[in-house]
Protein backbone atom coordinates (compact mmCIF):
# COMPACT_ATOMS: atom_id res chain seq x y z
CA UNK A 1 0.00 0.00 0.00
CA UNK A 2 1.54 3.32 -1.21
CA UNK A 3 1.53 6.14 1.17
CA UNK A 4 -1.14 8.28 -0.64
CA UNK A 5 -3.31 5.61 -0.55
CA UNK A 6 -2.94 4.75 3.46
CA UNK A 7 -3.68 8.27 4.11
CA UNK A 8 -6.83 8.60 1.52
CA UNK A 9 -7.94 5.63 4.04
CA UNK A 10 -7.54 7.30 7.25
CA UNK A 11 -9.62 10.19 5.86
CA UNK A 12 -12.33 8.41 4.85
CA UNK A 13 -12.39 6.07 7.53
CA UNK A 14 -12.22 9.77 9.93
CA UNK A 15 -14.51 10.75 7.43
CA UNK A 16 -17.72 8.00 8.51
CA UNK A 17 -16.44 7.95 12.14
CA UNK A 18 -17.18 11.90 11.68
CA UNK A 19 -20.93 10.74 10.53
CA UNK A 20 -21.65 9.62 13.80
CA UNK A 21 -23.40 12.48 15.21
CA UNK A 22 -25.64 12.95 12.19
CA UNK A 23 -26.49 9.13 12.28
CA UNK A 24 -27.15 9.32 16.17
CA UNK A 25 -29.79 12.17 15.12
CA UNK A 26 -31.03 9.80 12.94
CA UNK A 27 -31.64 7.20 14.90
CA UNK A 28 -33.23 9.48 17.63
CA UNK A 29 -36.23 10.78 15.52
CA UNK A 30 -36.56 6.67 13.92
CA UNK A 31 -36.77 5.03 17.68
CA UNK A 32 -39.05 7.92 18.35
CA UNK A 33 -41.61 7.87 16.04
CA UNK A 34 -41.40 4.09 15.79
CA UNK A 35 -42.26 3.93 19.47
CA UNK A 36 -44.70 6.90 19.53
CA UNK A 37 -46.58 7.04 16.28
CA UNK A 38 -48.86 3.86 17.05
CA UNK A 39 -50.58 6.49 19.67
CA UNK A 40 -51.85 7.74 16.74
CA UNK A 41 -53.82 4.65 16.36
CA UNK A 42 -55.87 5.64 19.29
CA UNK A 43 -55.72 9.11 19.40
CA UNK A 44 -55.89 11.87 16.33
CA UNK A 45 -52.82 13.95 15.96
CA UNK A 46 -55.11 17.62 16.68
CA UNK A 47 -56.96 15.51 19.99
CA UNK A 48 -53.26 14.50 21.51
CA UNK A 49 -51.86 17.82 20.98
CA UNK A 50 -54.47 20.35 22.08
CA UNK A 51 -56.75 17.51 24.11
CA UNK A 52 -57.12 18.94 27.44
CA UNK A 53 -57.37 15.71 29.33
CA UNK A 54 -54.10 13.34 29.94
CA UNK A 55 -55.70 10.58 32.20
CA UNK A 56 -53.59 7.90 30.68
CA UNK A 57 -54.41 5.33 32.98
CA UNK A 58 -57.91 5.58 33.29
CA UNK A 59 -60.50 3.63 31.34
CA UNK A 60 -60.57 4.99 28.47
CA UNK A 61 -57.65 6.84 28.84
CA UNK A 62 -57.65 10.06 27.34
CA UNK A 63 -53.79 11.45 25.66
CA UNK A 64 -54.39 15.18 26.14
CA UNK A 65 -50.78 16.69 26.16
CA UNK A 66 -52.00 19.85 26.02
CA UNK A 67 -51.49 20.60 29.97
CA UNK A 68 -48.35 19.44 29.48
CA UNK A 69 -47.06 21.90 26.21
CA UNK A 70 -48.49 24.74 28.66
CA UNK A 71 -46.85 23.66 31.78
CA UNK A 72 -43.32 23.45 29.63
CA UNK A 73 -43.80 26.89 27.96
CA UNK A 74 -44.45 28.54 31.18
CA UNK A 75 -41.81 27.37 33.22
CA UNK A 76 -39.79 28.23 30.53
CA UNK A 77 -40.71 31.72 30.51
CA UNK A 78 -40.40 32.51 33.70
CA UNK A 79 -37.20 30.91 33.95
CA UNK A 80 -35.70 33.24 31.10
CA UNK A 81 -37.21 36.16 32.48
CA UNK A 82 -34.55 35.32 35.32
CA UNK A 83 -32.15 34.06 33.35
CA UNK A 84 -31.92 36.13 30.59
CA UNK A 85 -30.48 39.53 32.57
CA UNK A 86 -28.36 37.36 35.09
CA UNK A 87 -26.98 35.82 32.67
CA UNK A 88 -26.47 38.61 29.92
CA UNK A 89 -25.37 41.01 32.90
CA UNK A 90 -23.03 38.82 34.24
CA UNK A 91 -21.59 38.30 30.71
CA UNK A 92 -21.11 42.14 30.51
CA UNK A 93 -19.85 42.20 33.80
CA UNK A 94 -16.81 39.23 32.72
CA UNK A 95 -16.12 40.70 29.48
CA UNK A 96 -16.18 44.37 30.07
CA UNK A 97 -16.29 45.49 33.66
CA UNK A 98 -14.23 43.29 35.94
CA UNK A 99 -10.27 43.23 36.98
CA UNK A 100 -8.68 40.18 36.01
CA UNK A 101 -8.91 38.02 38.91
CA UNK A 102 -12.24 38.76 39.47
CA UNK A 103 -13.00 37.72 36.14
CA UNK A 104 -11.05 34.24 35.91
CA UNK A 105 -13.16 33.62 39.25
CA UNK A 106 -16.85 34.20 38.16
CA UNK A 107 -16.02 32.69 35.09
CA UNK A 108 -15.09 29.39 37.19
CA UNK A 109 -18.03 29.56 39.41
CA UNK A 110 -20.04 29.88 36.45
CA UNK A 111 -18.62 26.93 35.12
CA UNK A 112 -18.94 25.35 38.44
CA UNK A 113 -22.77 26.10 38.25
CA UNK A 114 -23.06 24.81 34.77
CA UNK A 115 -21.40 20.91 36.17
CA UNK A 116 -24.12 20.99 39.26
CA UNK A 117 -26.18 17.56 38.36
CA UNK A 118 -29.85 18.79 38.00
CA UNK A 119 -30.41 16.03 39.83
CA UNK A 120 -29.00 18.34 42.88
CA UNK A 121 -30.26 21.11 41.96
CA UNK A 122 -33.93 19.53 42.10
CA UNK A 123 -32.87 17.91 45.34
CA UNK A 124 -32.45 21.48 46.58
CA UNK A 125 -35.48 23.15 45.23
CA UNK A 126 -37.87 20.31 46.76
CA UNK A 127 -35.87 20.60 50.31
CA UNK A 128 -35.48 23.94 50.89
CA UNK A 129 -37.41 26.37 48.06
CA UNK A 130 -40.22 24.36 48.28
CA UNK A 131 -41.19 24.36 52.11
CA UNK A 132 -39.90 28.32 52.05
CA UNK A 133 -42.31 29.22 49.87
CA UNK A 134 -44.95 27.32 51.14
CA UNK A 135 -44.67 29.08 54.50
CA UNK A 136 -43.80 32.48 52.95
CA UNK A 137 -46.90 32.25 51.13
CA UNK A 138 -49.14 30.42 52.89
CA UNK A 139 -49.39 28.01 50.03
CA UNK A 140 -50.90 24.44 49.79
CA UNK A 141 -47.46 23.60 47.77
CA UNK A 142 -44.35 25.00 47.34
CA UNK A 143 -43.64 22.27 44.86
CA UNK A 144 -45.00 24.82 41.93
CA UNK A 145 -44.32 27.15 38.47
CA UNK A 146 -42.11 29.61 40.66
CA UNK A 147 -39.77 26.87 42.27
CA UNK A 148 -39.14 25.06 39.19
CA UNK A 149 -38.72 28.72 37.07
CA UNK A 150 -36.17 29.83 39.79
CA UNK A 151 -34.20 26.21 39.85
CA UNK A 152 -34.22 25.81 36.14
CA UNK A 153 -33.20 29.94 35.75
CA UNK A 154 -29.83 28.47 37.36
CA UNK A 155 -29.26 25.64 35.11
CA UNK A 156 -29.97 28.00 32.06
CA UNK A 157 -28.01 30.77 33.02
CA UNK A 158 -24.35 29.01 32.01
CA UNK A 159 -25.12 28.86 29.08
CA UNK A 160 -26.56 32.35 28.91
CA UNK A 161 -23.45 33.69 30.13
CA UNK A 162 -20.63 31.74 28.50
CA UNK A 163 -22.16 32.23 25.10
CA UNK A 164 -23.04 35.43 25.52
CA UNK A 165 -19.54 36.13 26.82
CA UNK A 166 -18.24 35.17 24.00
CA UNK A 167 -20.12 36.89 21.99
CA UNK A 168 -18.95 40.23 23.95
CA UNK A 169 -15.57 38.89 23.72
CA UNK A 170 -15.92 39.35 19.54
CA UNK A 171 -16.41 42.25 19.34
CA UNK A 172 -13.38 44.61 17.70
CA UNK A 173 -11.69 46.66 19.78
CA UNK A 174 -11.86 49.38 17.03
CA UNK A 175 -15.64 50.12 18.18
CA UNK A 176 -14.56 50.97 21.91
CA UNK A 177 -11.75 53.21 20.62
CA UNK A 178 -13.98 54.77 18.45
CA UNK A 179 -16.84 55.08 20.65
CA UNK A 180 -14.55 56.78 23.93
CA UNK A 181 -12.81 58.62 21.45
CA UNK A 182 -16.29 60.27 20.78
CA UNK A 183 -16.35 61.02 24.18
CA UNK A 184 -18.86 58.23 25.39
CA UNK A 185 -18.96 56.50 28.80
CA UNK A 186 -18.20 53.51 29.74
CA UNK A 187 -21.75 52.69 30.20
CA UNK A 188 -22.69 54.13 27.19
CA UNK A 189 -20.48 52.40 24.72
CA UNK A 190 -21.33 49.10 26.42
CA UNK A 191 -25.25 49.89 25.79
CA UNK A 192 -24.80 51.48 22.66
CA UNK A 193 -21.80 49.82 20.93
CA UNK A 194 -21.06 46.33 22.01
CA UNK A 195 -24.28 44.72 23.20
CA UNK A 196 -25.95 45.79 19.99
CA UNK A 197 -22.83 44.64 18.06
CA UNK A 198 -22.81 41.39 19.71
CA UNK A 199 -26.21 40.76 19.60
CA UNK A 200 -26.92 37.80 17.38
CA UNK A 201 -24.40 36.28 19.44
CA UNK A 202 -26.74 37.23 22.30
CA UNK A 203 -29.58 35.82 20.89
CA UNK A 204 -28.01 32.89 20.17
CA UNK A 205 -27.22 32.34 23.99
CA UNK A 206 -30.60 33.35 25.30
CA UNK A 207 -32.28 30.89 22.73
CA UNK A 208 -30.00 28.28 23.54
CA UNK A 209 -30.77 28.66 27.49
CA UNK A 210 -34.70 28.38 26.84
CA UNK A 211 -33.80 25.30 24.74
CA UNK A 212 -32.07 24.15 27.94
CA UNK A 213 -34.77 25.16 30.30
CA UNK A 214 -37.39 23.22 28.29
CA UNK A 215 -35.64 19.97 27.92
CA UNK A 216 -34.48 19.89 31.15
CA UNK A 217 -36.02 16.64 32.89
CA UNK A 218 -35.14 16.48 37.10
CA UNK A 219 -35.84 19.72 38.16
CA UNK A 220 -38.97 19.80 36.80
CA UNK A 221 -39.71 16.05 37.94
CA UNK A 222 -38.76 16.90 41.24
CA UNK A 223 -40.30 20.61 41.81
CA UNK A 224 -43.02 21.37 39.75
CA UNK A 225 -45.25 19.58 41.62
CA UNK A 226 -46.64 17.31 38.99
CA UNK A 227 -50.28 18.30 38.64
CA UNK A 228 -51.35 17.92 34.46
CA UNK A 229 -53.52 20.78 34.48
CA UNK A 230 -53.61 24.19 33.01
CA UNK A 231 -52.41 26.74 35.70
CA UNK A 232 -54.22 29.68 36.88
CA UNK A 233 -51.18 31.35 39.17
CA UNK A 234 -47.82 30.77 39.23
CA UNK A 235 -48.17 29.12 42.60
CA UNK A 236 -50.40 26.56 40.80
CA UNK A 237 -47.89 22.96 40.31
CA UNK A 238 -47.52 22.21 36.73
CA UNK A 239 -46.31 18.93 34.70
CA UNK A 240 -44.01 19.79 32.29
CA UNK A 241 -43.72 17.35 29.16
CA UNK A 242 -39.96 15.98 30.53
CA UNK A 243 -41.58 15.51 34.17
CA UNK A 244 -44.52 13.39 32.87
CA UNK A 245 -41.83 10.99 30.47
CA UNK A 246 -39.99 10.19 33.22
CA UNK A 247 -42.07 10.00 35.88
CA UNK A 248 -44.67 7.33 33.97
CA UNK A 249 -42.26 5.47 31.57
CA UNK A 250 -41.23 3.10 34.51
CA UNK A 251 -45.40 2.29 35.22
CA UNK A 252 -46.27 2.26 31.96
CA UNK A 253 -46.39 -1.08 30.57
CA UNK A 254 -44.35 -1.86 27.28
CA UNK A 255 -45.24 -1.21 23.82
CA UNK A 256 -49.45 0.00 26.00
CA UNK A 257 -50.89 3.38 24.49
CA UNK A 258 -49.95 4.69 27.20
CA UNK A 259 -46.38 3.92 26.62
CA UNK A 260 -46.67 5.16 23.17
CA UNK A 261 -48.01 8.09 24.81
CA UNK A 262 -44.82 8.78 26.38
CA UNK A 263 -42.84 8.25 23.41
CA UNK A 264 -45.11 10.93 20.81
CA UNK A 265 -44.45 13.53 23.84
CA UNK A 266 -40.86 13.00 23.26
CA UNK A 267 -41.29 13.50 19.56
CA UNK A 268 -42.82 17.16 20.61
CA UNK A 269 -40.49 17.72 23.36
CA UNK A 270 -37.72 16.56 20.49
CA UNK A 271 -38.98 18.83 17.59
CA UNK A 272 -39.82 22.26 19.89
CA UNK A 273 -35.69 21.61 21.09
CA UNK A 274 -34.73 20.88 18.14
CA UNK A 275 -36.37 24.11 16.26
CA UNK A 276 -34.87 26.50 19.36
CA UNK A 277 -31.43 24.45 18.31
CA UNK A 278 -32.12 25.11 14.70
CA UNK A 279 -33.08 29.20 14.85
CA UNK A 280 -30.12 29.89 17.04
CA UNK A 281 -27.30 28.09 14.44
CA UNK A 282 -29.57 30.04 11.85
CA UNK A 283 -29.14 33.37 13.37
CA UNK A 284 -25.13 32.21 14.73
CA UNK A 285 -24.66 31.36 11.09
CA UNK A 286 -26.37 34.35 9.39
CA UNK A 287 -25.18 37.19 11.50
CA UNK A 288 -21.45 35.58 12.05
CA UNK A 289 -19.31 38.49 13.16
CA UNK A 290 -16.47 38.31 10.42
CA UNK A 291 -14.75 41.44 11.68
CA UNK A 292 -15.38 45.09 11.34
CA UNK A 293 -16.53 45.13 7.86
CA UNK A 294 -19.87 43.41 8.49
CA UNK A 295 -20.89 46.25 10.63
CA UNK B 1 -24.62 76.17 27.58
CA UNK B 2 -23.18 77.21 30.67
CA UNK B 3 -20.91 74.94 32.40
CA UNK B 4 -23.61 74.41 35.55
CA UNK B 5 -25.94 72.34 32.60
CA UNK B 6 -23.08 70.79 31.01
CA UNK B 7 -21.51 69.30 34.32
CA UNK B 8 -25.03 68.58 35.08
CA UNK B 9 -25.27 66.65 31.95
CA UNK B 10 -22.24 64.68 33.04
CA UNK B 11 -23.56 64.00 36.14
CA UNK B 12 -26.72 62.07 34.78
CA UNK B 13 -24.38 60.79 32.15
CA UNK B 14 -22.36 59.42 35.19
CA UNK B 15 -25.20 58.50 37.79
CA UNK B 16 -27.02 56.11 34.79
CA UNK B 17 -23.35 54.28 34.58
CA UNK B 18 -22.97 53.50 38.50
CA UNK B 19 -26.41 52.34 38.42
CA UNK B 20 -26.05 49.97 35.28
CA UNK B 21 -22.32 48.66 36.90
CA UNK B 22 -23.94 48.44 40.63
CA UNK B 23 -27.06 45.93 38.51
CA UNK B 24 -23.87 44.35 36.64
CA UNK B 25 -22.06 43.82 39.60
CA UNK B 26 -25.32 42.57 41.53
CA UNK B 27 -25.89 40.00 38.79
CA UNK B 28 -22.25 38.34 39.77
CA UNK B 29 -23.40 38.87 43.61
CA UNK B 30 -25.97 36.69 43.09
CA UNK B 31 -25.08 33.87 40.67
CA UNK B 32 -21.81 33.50 43.68
CA UNK B 33 -24.06 33.39 46.45
CA UNK B 34 -26.47 31.00 44.56
CA UNK B 35 -23.41 28.32 43.92
CA UNK B 36 -22.51 28.95 47.77
CA UNK B 37 -25.68 29.03 49.16
CA UNK B 38 -26.04 25.34 47.18
CA UNK B 39 -22.70 24.26 47.98
CA UNK B 40 -22.72 25.40 51.93
CA UNK B 41 -25.98 23.89 52.77
CA UNK B 42 -25.41 20.53 51.03
CA UNK B 43 -21.61 20.54 52.49
CA UNK B 44 -23.44 21.30 55.85
CA UNK B 45 -26.39 18.72 55.68
CA UNK B 46 -24.33 16.07 53.83
CA UNK B 47 -21.04 15.88 56.33
CA UNK B 48 -22.55 14.41 59.20
CA UNK B 49 -23.72 11.37 57.62
CA UNK B 50 -20.52 10.39 55.59
CA UNK B 51 -18.10 7.62 57.19
CA UNK B 52 -15.82 5.20 56.12
CA UNK B 53 -19.22 2.73 56.27
CA UNK B 54 -21.59 4.97 54.32
CA UNK B 55 -19.37 4.75 51.40
CA UNK B 56 -18.08 0.92 51.77
CA UNK B 57 -21.26 -0.58 52.79
CA UNK B 58 -24.97 -1.46 50.49
CA UNK B 59 -27.91 -0.34 51.93
CA UNK B 60 -29.79 -2.17 54.26
CA UNK B 61 -33.40 -2.20 56.13
CA UNK B 62 -35.26 -1.48 52.31
CA UNK B 63 -32.97 1.44 51.88
CA UNK B 64 -33.56 3.14 55.20
CA UNK B 65 -30.15 2.10 57.04
CA UNK B 66 -26.63 1.72 55.58
CA UNK B 67 -24.57 3.00 52.91
CA UNK B 68 -24.23 3.80 49.24
CA UNK B 69 -21.38 1.70 47.75
CA UNK B 70 -23.32 -0.10 45.23
CA UNK B 71 -24.83 3.60 43.45
CA UNK B 72 -20.98 4.80 43.90
CA UNK B 73 -19.88 1.18 41.90
CA UNK B 74 -22.54 1.50 39.74
CA UNK B 75 -21.65 5.30 38.73
CA UNK B 76 -18.24 4.59 38.01
CA UNK B 77 -19.01 1.86 35.20
CA UNK B 78 -21.66 3.97 33.59
CA UNK B 79 -19.25 7.01 33.38
CA UNK B 80 -16.22 4.68 32.53
CA UNK B 81 -18.22 3.20 29.73
CA UNK B 82 -19.60 6.44 28.25
CA UNK B 83 -15.88 8.16 28.14
CA UNK B 84 -14.76 4.94 26.30
CA UNK B 85 -17.16 5.11 24.02
CA UNK B 86 -17.60 8.62 23.23
CA UNK B 87 -13.74 9.69 23.85
CA UNK B 88 -12.26 7.74 20.44
CA UNK B 89 -15.97 9.08 18.59
CA UNK B 90 -14.90 12.87 19.22
CA UNK B 91 -11.55 13.20 18.99
CA UNK B 92 -11.80 11.15 15.47
CA UNK B 93 -14.93 13.29 14.04
CA UNK B 94 -12.88 16.38 15.90
CA UNK B 95 -9.95 15.67 13.72
CA UNK B 96 -11.57 15.09 10.79
CA UNK B 97 -13.51 18.41 11.21
CA UNK B 98 -10.17 20.70 11.69
CA UNK B 99 -7.99 19.10 9.57
CA UNK B 100 -9.51 17.62 6.78
CA UNK B 101 -12.68 18.56 5.70
CA UNK B 102 -13.06 21.38 3.28
CA UNK B 103 -15.78 24.11 4.36
CA UNK B 104 -18.77 22.70 2.44
CA UNK B 105 -22.10 21.17 2.94
CA UNK B 106 -21.22 18.04 4.45
CA UNK B 107 -18.86 19.83 7.19
CA UNK B 108 -21.95 22.14 7.45
CA UNK B 109 -24.39 19.30 8.40
CA UNK B 110 -22.04 17.56 10.21
CA UNK B 111 -21.57 20.81 12.61
CA UNK B 112 -25.37 21.39 12.55
CA UNK B 113 -26.11 17.79 13.69
CA UNK B 114 -23.12 18.03 16.56
CA UNK B 115 -25.30 21.34 17.47
CA UNK B 116 -28.44 19.64 17.64
CA UNK B 117 -26.93 16.85 19.53
CA UNK B 118 -25.73 18.88 22.28
CA UNK B 119 -29.33 20.65 22.41
CA UNK B 120 -31.59 17.10 22.90
CA UNK B 121 -33.14 17.02 26.37
CA UNK B 122 -31.69 14.33 28.06
CA UNK B 123 -35.36 12.54 28.85
CA UNK B 124 -34.72 12.33 24.93
CA UNK B 125 -32.00 10.35 25.20
CA UNK B 126 -32.93 8.27 27.52
CA UNK B 127 -36.41 7.63 25.45
CA UNK B 128 -33.79 6.63 22.72
CA UNK B 129 -31.96 4.46 24.64
CA UNK B 130 -34.98 2.51 25.74
CA UNK B 131 -36.04 2.13 22.17
CA UNK B 132 -32.97 1.35 20.82
CA UNK B 133 -30.49 -0.19 22.65
CA UNK B 134 -32.73 -1.64 25.86
CA UNK B 135 -36.10 -2.80 23.07
CA UNK B 136 -34.53 -3.10 19.87
CA UNK B 137 -30.97 -4.55 20.39
CA UNK B 138 -32.31 -6.14 23.30
CA UNK B 139 -29.72 -5.10 25.55
CA UNK B 140 -32.56 -5.00 28.19
CA UNK B 141 -31.49 -2.22 31.29
CA UNK B 142 -27.77 -2.68 32.04
CA UNK B 143 -24.72 -1.14 32.03
CA UNK B 144 -24.08 -1.45 28.57
CA UNK B 145 -27.47 0.43 27.52
CA UNK B 146 -26.75 2.77 30.19
CA UNK B 147 -23.01 3.21 29.24
CA UNK B 148 -23.76 4.02 25.33
CA UNK B 149 -26.60 6.28 26.23
CA UNK B 150 -24.25 8.71 28.17
CA UNK B 151 -21.61 8.31 25.35
CA UNK B 152 -24.41 9.92 22.95
CA UNK B 153 -24.99 12.78 25.52
CA UNK B 154 -21.29 13.68 26.19
CA UNK B 155 -20.44 13.09 22.42
CA UNK B 156 -21.26 16.93 21.32
CA UNK B 157 -18.96 18.05 24.45
CA UNK B 158 -16.18 15.54 23.09
CA UNK B 159 -15.90 16.92 19.64
CA UNK B 160 -16.44 20.92 20.61
CA UNK B 161 -13.77 20.54 23.40
CA UNK B 162 -11.73 18.52 21.03
CA UNK B 163 -12.11 21.03 18.19
CA UNK B 164 -11.07 24.04 20.18
CA UNK B 165 -7.71 21.92 21.29
CA UNK B 166 -7.25 20.95 17.62
CA UNK B 167 -7.46 24.58 16.36
CA UNK B 168 -5.27 26.41 19.08
CA UNK B 169 -2.22 24.40 17.40
CA UNK B 170 -0.61 27.14 15.38
CA UNK B 171 -1.11 26.46 11.66
CA UNK B 172 2.86 26.90 11.53
CA UNK B 173 3.35 23.50 13.34
CA UNK B 174 1.65 21.73 11.00
CA UNK B 175 3.68 23.71 8.31
CA UNK B 176 7.02 23.01 9.58
CA UNK B 177 6.21 19.22 9.86
CA UNK B 178 4.93 18.68 6.22
CA UNK B 179 7.76 20.97 4.70
CA UNK B 180 9.92 18.06 6.13
CA UNK B 181 7.89 15.93 3.96
CA UNK B 182 5.68 14.20 6.58
CA UNK B 183 2.63 12.74 5.60
CA UNK B 184 -0.23 14.44 6.90
CA UNK B 185 -1.50 11.61 9.20
CA UNK B 186 1.71 11.50 10.69
CA UNK B 187 1.46 15.36 11.52
CA UNK B 188 -1.15 15.05 12.67
CA UNK B 189 -0.65 11.67 15.19
CA UNK B 190 3.24 12.86 16.20
CA UNK B 191 2.76 16.91 16.01
CA UNK B 192 -0.71 17.80 16.08
CA UNK B 193 -2.73 15.91 19.09
CA UNK B 194 0.05 15.92 21.20
CA UNK B 195 0.11 19.80 20.98
CA UNK B 196 -3.76 19.74 21.55
CA UNK B 197 -3.83 16.70 24.06
CA UNK B 198 -4.25 18.65 27.32
CA UNK B 199 -7.06 20.61 25.72
CA UNK B 200 -8.72 16.91 24.56
CA UNK B 201 -8.33 16.23 28.17
CA UNK B 202 -9.80 19.00 29.39
CA UNK B 203 -13.17 18.46 27.40
CA UNK B 204 -13.17 14.52 28.29
CA UNK B 205 -12.99 15.18 31.75
CA UNK B 206 -15.78 17.72 31.69
CA UNK B 207 -17.49 15.07 29.63
CA UNK B 208 -17.01 12.68 32.22
CA UNK B 209 -18.66 14.97 35.15
CA UNK B 210 -21.28 15.64 33.13
CA UNK B 211 -22.22 11.67 32.52
CA UNK B 212 -21.70 10.89 36.11
CA UNK B 213 -24.35 13.65 37.11
CA UNK B 214 -26.78 12.71 34.46
CA UNK B 215 -30.42 10.83 35.81
CA UNK B 216 -32.80 11.01 32.83
CA UNK B 217 -30.85 9.26 29.92
CA UNK B 218 -30.31 6.39 32.72
CA UNK B 219 -33.61 6.07 34.20
CA UNK B 220 -34.74 3.46 31.28
CA UNK B 221 -31.84 2.22 30.34
CA UNK B 222 -29.77 1.33 33.15
CA UNK B 223 -30.54 2.50 36.54
CA UNK B 224 -32.17 0.20 39.23
CA UNK B 225 -34.16 1.25 42.10
CA UNK B 226 -32.14 -1.13 44.58
CA UNK B 227 -30.10 -4.41 43.89
CA UNK B 228 -28.84 -6.91 46.65
CA UNK B 229 -25.69 -7.80 44.71
CA UNK B 230 -23.08 -6.19 42.61
CA UNK B 231 -23.03 -6.12 39.39
CA UNK B 232 -21.33 -9.26 37.53
CA UNK B 233 -21.01 -8.53 33.60
CA UNK B 234 -22.01 -5.36 31.61
CA UNK B 235 -25.77 -6.82 30.94
CA UNK B 236 -26.94 -6.06 34.76
CA UNK B 237 -28.77 -2.74 35.67
CA UNK B 238 -27.09 -1.24 38.18
CA UNK B 239 -27.81 1.56 40.98
CA UNK B 240 -26.40 4.63 40.26
CA UNK B 241 -25.74 7.90 42.61
CA UNK B 242 -28.28 10.75 40.94
CA UNK B 243 -30.37 8.21 40.31
CA UNK B 244 -30.60 7.18 43.99
CA UNK B 245 -31.02 10.27 45.49
CA UNK B 246 -33.98 10.71 43.16
CA UNK B 247 -35.38 7.44 44.78
CA UNK B 248 -34.78 8.25 47.94
CA UNK B 249 -36.48 12.02 47.72
CA UNK B 250 -39.60 11.44 45.83
CA UNK B 251 -40.48 7.71 45.23
CA UNK B 252 -39.68 5.99 48.83
CA UNK B 253 -41.94 5.66 51.80
CA UNK B 254 -40.02 6.89 54.64
CA UNK B 255 -38.62 10.15 52.49
CA UNK B 256 -38.34 12.36 55.95
CA UNK B 257 -36.69 9.20 57.48
CA UNK B 258 -34.06 8.57 55.03
CA UNK B 259 -33.16 12.13 54.97
CA UNK B 260 -29.46 12.23 56.21
CA UNK B 261 -29.04 9.18 53.49
CA UNK B 262 -30.21 11.97 50.84
CA UNK B 263 -28.09 14.31 52.18
CA UNK B 264 -24.99 12.41 52.00
CA UNK B 265 -25.99 10.98 48.69
CA UNK B 266 -26.10 14.27 46.99
CA UNK B 267 -22.67 15.50 49.06
CA UNK B 268 -21.05 12.88 47.30
CA UNK B 269 -22.48 12.94 44.07
CA UNK B 270 -22.17 16.23 44.31
CA UNK B 271 -17.92 16.23 45.19
CA UNK B 272 -17.49 13.50 42.82
CA UNK B 273 -18.78 15.72 39.73
CA UNK B 274 -17.05 19.00 41.09
CA UNK B 275 -13.99 17.76 42.35
CA UNK B 276 -14.30 16.09 38.26
CA UNK B 277 -15.18 19.24 37.07
CA UNK B 278 -12.30 21.41 39.26
CA UNK B 279 -9.50 19.19 38.00
CA UNK B 280 -10.28 20.02 34.62
CA UNK B 281 -10.67 23.87 35.44
CA UNK B 282 -6.78 23.89 37.11
CA UNK B 283 -5.62 22.18 34.42
CA UNK B 284 -6.62 24.15 31.87
CA UNK B 285 -5.66 27.72 33.65
CA UNK B 286 -1.96 25.51 34.31
CA UNK B 287 -1.88 25.05 30.53
CA UNK B 288 -2.87 29.04 29.86
CA UNK B 289 -0.03 29.71 31.96
CA UNK B 290 2.87 27.15 30.65
CA UNK B 291 1.40 27.57 27.19
CA UNK B 292 4.69 27.38 25.24
CA UNK B 293 3.69 29.14 22.15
Amino acid sequence: MTRHQKEIIIKNVFFILSLVSILVLGLIVVFLFREGLPVFREVSLRDFIFGMEWYPTYSPPSYGIWPLIVGSLIVTIFSSLIAVPLGVLSAVYISEIAPPAIKEILKSIIELLAGLPSVVLGFFGMVIVAPWLQETFDLPTGLNIINASVILAVMAVPTISSISEDALYAVPNEFKEASYALGATKFETIARIIVPAALSGISTAVILGMARAIGETMVVLMVAGGAAAIPESIFDSVRPMPASIAAEMGEAPFRSGHYHALFATGIVLFLMTLAFNLVADYISQKFKEVGSATL
Amino acid sequence: MTRQTVSGAMKRRYLKQHLFFGAVRLSAIILTLALGGILFYILVNGIQVISWEFLTSPPTDSMTKGGIMPAILGTLYLTLGAITVALPLGVVAAIYLTEYAKQGKIVRAIRVGVNCLAGVPSVVFGLFGLGFFVVFLKFGSSILAGALTLGIVILPTIIGASEEALKGVPQTFREASLALGVSKWLTIWKIVLPNALPGILTGSILGIGRAAGETAPIMFTAAAFFTAKLPGSIFDEVMALPYHVYVLATAGTHIEQTRPIQYGTVLVLVALVLGIDLIAIVIRSYMRRNKRW
